[in-house]
Parts: structure tokens; sequence; C-alpha cells
């Protein structure tokens, strides 16, 4: 079981800064474990993120994104108290969503 | 969107349906049933930057309205921090490209419902390459791009 | 090297910058360009932040409070030298002299007696496998040193040379520092006592004076190369096993009295974990 997203939410100039830091193994599928068995490919590919239950980015990712993957992004018009919520879908099918107050 | 696999999904995606689709060789190789929806197996199996600018209907176009941030040397190419920025009108979407990897695209970002474009990320490099920051305006992937090596730095920090 | 430049360069009538152009010291200056090029990519990560130990130290902080062990308690009342249950600023001042163990103890050694003490563990189940493989699963007793490390991020380290014992903790640990041993004569001064130094691109720190702080101050860290939080007392496991030294027992005075010596030498340095590395 992952642990929870680190999220931190802040207003900076006339944005709000998002940085998520999420707990996932993003195996590229390339790489054995010592018993000389490949790892299966196990990465998030698709990462939506919202303001106030309304979208703001959806992303769409490969196996390159490293390992605990952290992003960085920021839109206009939000404001603090506002509710950030971020969710990943891997490609085994496996989700976890996670939300955070703007400061 | 392949249209087969949005039919697939709408079917409840169930092993034999799959199965059938998979053998009329409709799904693309890659794509297996649990694949977040929406997700382009083939986009990110692509092996260079036109054949990703191809595959999005787009035509890849140096131009200084993309920017691409990174350390100039990485000591550990599994994970290279990289932010990418574009001030070009009517962007989409950006993403990020290593040209040297196995499959050159590492991830897109939409910016279609207001998200600034604006990312950072962390990104595997299999070895020494061009990353390109890419930006889809219309028919155009405007792209920059910068030469991050990779190297073995040294004992364990 | 710089210094005795400096004194021709003077002589001369030369500044530094025209003599290392003649080319008398432009290995050095190439050594210091290319680990700036190193030390560039490790500030980027720290400034980029997301630091996947901020995991561990969410777990740490739990397992504090929580109460286990075979006296069903938590570590709640644990005394870190600053004492009982306070955790703000007690990795500053470790390691030190603590009285009713009489001995000098660090971070996790000070952990393993509470978790003895105060949880009823024996010596064998809490020291038991303190590291996770790479790529693993940090154990409880790490992600419990990972916050209380991060308790004094942003502090001074003040680590205390009062009691005898102290001091002769920091003489020991210098001795080992330049001890050669093993089948390579292999002393940690063979790397890190000398500035300006690098392997490939990464910089060697001097740690036998204020530059010690360089690399103390930025422990316990997330190397991504690990790819799991790690501490000093990993980090000197690592350092011995390159020396093809004998492995270290975990908490051994051996390894308690290294850290000693570096993290005096890097008084007064301000503290920044958990930080990047390679």
């Amino acid at each position: 079981m992952p642990n929870p997203m680190r999220m931190r939410a802040n207003v900076e100039g006339d944005a709000v800064v998002v940085r998520v830091l999420m707990s996932h193994p993003e195996d590229t599928g390339l790489m054995k474990a010592p018993d000389g068995k490949i790892i299966p490919a196990h990465f998030i590919q698709s990462v939506i993120c919202k303001n106030n239950d309304k979208n703001v980015l959806t992303c769409d990712w490969g196996t390159a994104i490293s390992k605990n993957p952290f992003l960085e992004f920021r839109f206009k018009g939000g404001k603090s108290g506002d509710k950030i919520s971020v969710t990943w879908l891997d490609n085994k099918g496996e989700t976890q969503t996670d939300t955070t107050t703007v400061s | 969107m392949n249209q087969s696999r949005r039919q697939v999904m709408q079917l409840g995606a169930g092993a034999t349906v799959v199965g059938l689709v998979a053998s009329a060789g409709l799904l693309p190789v890659t794509a297996q049933a649990a694949d977040a929806p929406g997700w382009d197996a083939k986009l990110f199996e692509a092996k260079t930057l036109d054949e990703i600018a191809k595959a999005l209907g787009a035509s890849a176009t140096e131009s200084t309205e993309v920017s691409i941030v990174g350390p100039d040397i990485a000591e550990n190419g599994a994970v290279v921090p990289v932010g990418i920025k574009s001030t070009a009108a009517g962007v989409s979407m950006l993403g990020i490209v290593v040209q040297k990897n196995p499959t050159a695209l590492v991830a897109t970002f939409s910016t279609k419902d207001g998200a600034e474009p604006n990312f950072a990320t962390r990104i595997k490099m299999a070895q020494t390459s061009h990353v390109y920051a890419v930006a889809k305006a219309g028919d155009k992937l405007l792209f920059s791009k910068k030469e991050i090596k990779v190297t073995l730095g040294g004992c364990g920090g | 090297m710089r210094l005795r430049l400096k004194r021709i360069a003077a002589l001369a009538g030369l500044s530094l910058p025209a003599m290392m152009l003649i080319g008398a010291c432009a290995t050095t200056a190439q050594a210091e360009s290319v680990t700036q090029e190193g030390n560039a990519y490790l500030k980027l990560m720290n400034e980029m932040g997301g630091n996947p130990a901020d995991f561990n130290i969410d777990d740490g902080k739990k397992l504090w409070s929580e109460k286990r062990g075979p006296k069903n308690a938590s570590l709640e009342q644990c005394n870190l030298g600053l004492g009982p249950g306070v955790v703000k600023g007690a990795y500053a001042q470790l390691p030190r002299y603590f009285p009713d163990t009489g001995k000098v103890q660090d971070l996790e050694s000070r952990l393993v007696t509470c978790m003895e003490t105060l949880q009823g563990f024996s010596a064998k189940e809490a020291d038991k496998d303190p590291f996770a493989k790479e790529g693993g699963n940090a154990s409880p007793l790490e992600n419990i040193a990972m916050y209380v490390a991060h308790e004094s991020d942003g502090m001074k380290i003040a680590i205390p040379q009062h009691d005898a014992l102290e001091k002769l903790s920091y003489d020991n640990g210098k001795k080992l520092f330049f001890y050669r041993a093993g089948p390579f004569s292999f002393s940690c001064a063979a790397c890190h006592a000398e500035s300006g130094k690098r392997i490939k691109i990464s910089a060697l720190p001097n740690l036998t004076n204020k530059e010690a702080a360089v690399s103390y101050a930025t422990w316990p860290a997330y190397p991504n190369s690990q790819g799991v939080a790690r501490t000093l007392e990993w980090r000197m496991l690592a350092c011995e096993r390159q020396q093809r030294w004998p492995a270290p027992k975990f908490t051994s005075s051996a390894v308690i009295d290294l850290i000693t010596y570096m993290g005096v030498n890097s008084n007064g340095a301000t503290l920044h974990t958990p930080s990047f590395k390679r």
C-alpha cells in the first residue's frame, strides 16, 4: 500500500503552484531482479489534477518518469483555501487520490 | 483516441473481448487491458521526435518560445530534474522527449483545462542525450533542446 | 597547493587567475569545474524538493508515538539528550555522552536504548536488519531516525565536547579516520583529507576540518542511487565496505566515534536534512 502523496499548494504571484511527491516504483519492465527474472512494468500512466473538483491538468506518463514521481504545476484563478486533488492511475489498474488545501 | 479501444472499454473490457480484439490485430502491441483510459500506447512506443510529432498530427519545429531547464551533467541518469516552459500562443500540450531513451516520449502535460505551460518533474535517461521540451500548437510541435550528459558519480553520496 | 601558488603569484606580480591560465594548476581548475557540475545537479535536485525521504519522516513520526514492543509503550519519553520526549534539536547535538548508559551514543544507538528500556525490545530485536537493501523499504528504526533528524533541520550543529568520554570519542574517531587497514591499506583520509579532490564528477569533501560540514550537515539523506533514505550509520558502513574493511557493527563505538569526529568538525554549520545525494 503506497504512502499518501505529499502535496503543497501555495499562492505565488497570480498563480497557485502545486508540488506533489507520489509514491510509486515506476518499474520500466526492462530491469531484472536479483533472481534474473524481469521485473514487470509498473508505472503511472495518467495523472488528473483538480481545483475544487474542476479539472486543471491531465498528464500522460510513460516509464521514464523517475521512481517516486515528483510533479510541479501551476494555474491561474485559484486562491487560498481551494481544494486541490491529484489522482493517478497506473498500468495495473491501480489508482490513488490525495488532496490538499491551498495555503 | 483509437476507436476500437473505446469500444473495448464500453463493453466492460472482459478478458475474452480484449483477447478477440488483440488477435484481430486492433490493439497496439503493448496496450494492456488495465491501461488507464485514454493512454496512447503507440505514442509511448515512438522512437524519435519526428515519430511523436507525426502521431500527434504535427510537424516538429525548433522554437525559442519553448524552453527546457536541467543539469548539464546528471550524476545519476535514473533521476534527472527537468523543467519545461512555453510562451507560445495556442499551446494545448507540453511534453518531454529523450532522444536516446528506448522509447522517446517521457510525458505529456495538457494545458487545455487551465494549467500554465510550466512544469517540472524528474525523468530517467538511459544515456547522454538531447532532451527536448515540446509544445503542441495546432499543427506544429514546437521544441527546444538541451544536451544532458549522464555519467556515473563517485562513491555513494 | 593553492596557497603555494598564491605566494608564487604574489612574487611574480601576477594575480592568481592569471597563474591558472598559465596552466600551473589546470587540473585543479578542471577538477573544480567538473565537481561544480556534479554539485549543480545536486543543487537543482535540492531546490526542486519533493524528497522521497519525506515519506520516511511521515512514517517515523507515527512510529514515535505508536505503542510497540512487549511493554506496549511509545517512544514519547525517550531522552535523546535534551530531556525525555524532547525531539526538536536533539539530532544537532548527537553523538553525546549519556549518564544512564555511561557511553557516547549517536542517533540510532540512543533509539535502540529507548526501544529496549521503554518498549521492552531485546537488544537483538531492536537493532535487527536496520538497513533495507537498495530500493527497499526502510526499517522502523531508520524511519524513526529520519523523523528525529528532520526535527533538527535548519538548526546549527552543536555536538558537545565537555565530558571526558565525548573528547575521547572525538580522538578515537580521528585516529580511526587516519588508520590504514584492509587489503588496500585504505583509510578514510586517503580520499577525505584534502580539499579540491573528486572521484569521477563527485566532489570528495575534506572531512578533517570545517569543510566536513559540506557533507555532514546534509545527512540523513536520500541517495538516488540507493532508492531508500539513509543515515550516517549506513554511510559509515558503505564507506568501510568500499575501503574493503570488515563490516562495522551497527552502533559500534567505531562508527559512533567517526561520526563524532566529523560532526564536531562541522559544529556551527546548519543542518539540511533530508537532502538528495547521487
